[in-house]
């Protein structure tokens, strides 16, 4: 539960400033919403200069993969992204582009976690895209803490990540994907954090206190 | 596992919900955004939210019920009711809804759907289809709340919905809704058989074993229902341990 006391105004990180990264995406409000309800009220911005002096950096990302990121190449933010050294929470779509590769579009990506974006094949007639609450195991890192394993968050998407050596959470959908990754400065996760009810509200706190 | 999930449909006119409530401790029985809170806080896993105003001025409200539920609710909500092109779509999304649920303005318009799924991602978009079986599995399409008859059969329309880009099938049973005997599994399950995209069964819940029907017998993705939550009649918390007791996965 959300601490509504009087004297959350003082507990809650407000006087962080976290900037979400403003790009050709879509709903990123939701984040912005989310955030809200953890007490900050972040920044939605594409100004390089107020990113780089943002404490934290949300990267959203609900669209396709290929078109984001000649949008992040002609507007200079891929290489912006990779060399923040600030804590960067990369969610959704913004996941798999912090990947080398995806194989929606044939995009060439980030390359900040050594991993390949697939799309999910079907085996036994599953549902593309993967869509609703799935569970998360195998859980590493500040990001998860105090999170037990195999508790639900909120999906969709019709891509993932293999598991690889950044993975911090893992999720089985037709097989063992990445649901979450970390590699230095950088973390990510497949499902909505701030669609995923209180765990999300969980790691999203998580990620203001990193 | 992948979760079957529970959907509460809250049906809103002029800002405030419509049907009676049964919750105890409720601030605002008749407040959107309130009923929204506690479903989510009870286990509700997506909320859907209809817009059955008429007037332009309730419309306006609607997108400011949206806004506020997207500010205070952590779960995925999906909402429906009036749109019929692009650009309400385009509203509604930049509101903060996560989904919007078509109807007849699809069947009129079967091109919105690829725009929508073109525009805004097929997980968007969720067709919502209201059908009654004239004989045993013949189902027809109807349009405009379930008044008007179309010459759509159902499982015809339900595939070009997929393959125009639907990300979900909405079907609401006619035959079934409202009068409480369960959903039409049979109906579900042939859905569930052609289709790749998730299926919702709506209409027809009565009691916890209905729920545990549509996910075993006719294998719905998800079950959405109104009467039966907002009456108290079925606690969501009870129905998802009677759900797991049965082997079903829900969070």
């Amino acid at each position: 539960m959300r601490n509504l006391s009087p004297f959350s105004f003082f507990l809650s990180p407000l006087t962080i400033m976290v900037a979400v990264i403003k790009y050709n995406a879509g709903n990123i409000y939701s984040v912005v919403h989310a955030l809200r309800r953890e007490g900050v009220e972040p920044l939605v911005t594409d100004d390089k200069q107020l990113i780089s002096k943002a404490d934290k950096v949300i990267f959203p990302g609900v669209g396709e993969a290929s078109t984001t990121m000649d949008y992040l190449r002609k507007n200079g933010l891929d290489t912006f992204i990779k060399e923040l050294k600030q804590p960067v929470l990369g969610i959704c779509l913004g996941m798999q582009l912090m990947c080398r590769h995806s194989e929606e579009g044939g995009a060439d990506c980030l390359g900040i976690f050594d991993a390949d974006v697939r799309k999910f094949i079907p085996k036994e007639r599953e549902k593309i895209p993967h869509m609703g609450w799935n569970q998360i195991y195998s859980l590493k890192s500040d990001l998860m803490k105090g999170i037990e394993d195999n508790k639900f968050v909120y999906f969709v998407h019709s891509y993932y990540v293999p598991i690889c050596s950044g993975t911090i959470a893992k999720t089985d959908y037709i097989e063992p994907f990445s649901a979450s990754l970390n590699k230095d400065n950088f973390y990510a996760t497949q499902f909505h954090p701030e669609k995923s009810g209180e765990i999300g509200s969980i790691i999203l706190k998580n990620f203001l206190n990193l | 596992m992948l979760a079957k999930r529970i959907i509460p449909c809250l049906d809103v006119k002029d800002g405030k919900t419509v049907k009676g409530v049964n919750f105890v401790n409720f601030r605002d029985a008749g407040d959107p955004v309130e009923m929204g809170k506690q479903y989510s806080e009870a286990g509700a896993d997506e909320l859907v939210f209809l817009d059955i105003t008429a007037s332009y001025e309730g419309r306006k409200t609607f997108v400011d019920v949206v806004k506020r539920v997207a500010a205070n609710v952590s779960i995925p909500f999906t909402v429906g009711g009036g749109i019929n092109e692009l650009s309400d779509v385009d509203k509604l999304l930049n509101a903060g809804a996560d989904k919007v649920s078509i109807n007849s303005a699809a069947l009129r318009n079967p091109q919105l759907i690829t725009d929508i799924a073109k525009n805004f991602g097929s997980q968007v978009c969720v067709v919502a289809i209201d059908g009654k079986e004239d004989a045993p599995g013949d189902w027809t399409c109807y349009v405009n709340g379930g008044h008007v008859p179309t010459d759509t059969k159902l499982f015809d329309w339900a595939r070009e919905a997929q393959e125009r880009g639907a990300g979900e099938i909405l079907f609401t049973s006619m035959s079934h809704d409202g009068v409480k005997q369960g959903y039409p599994n049979e109906a579900l399950l042939r859905l569930h058989n052609e289709l790749n995209i998730p299926v919702i069964a709506s209409g027809g819940a009565g009691k916890m074993e209905d729920f545990k029907d549509a996910f075993i017998i006719g294998q719905a993705d998800a079950a959405l229902a109104a009467s039966v939550f907002h009456f108290g009649e079925i606690n969501i918390k009870e129905l998802k341990s009677y759900l797991k007791e049965n082997g079903i996965v829900v969070r």
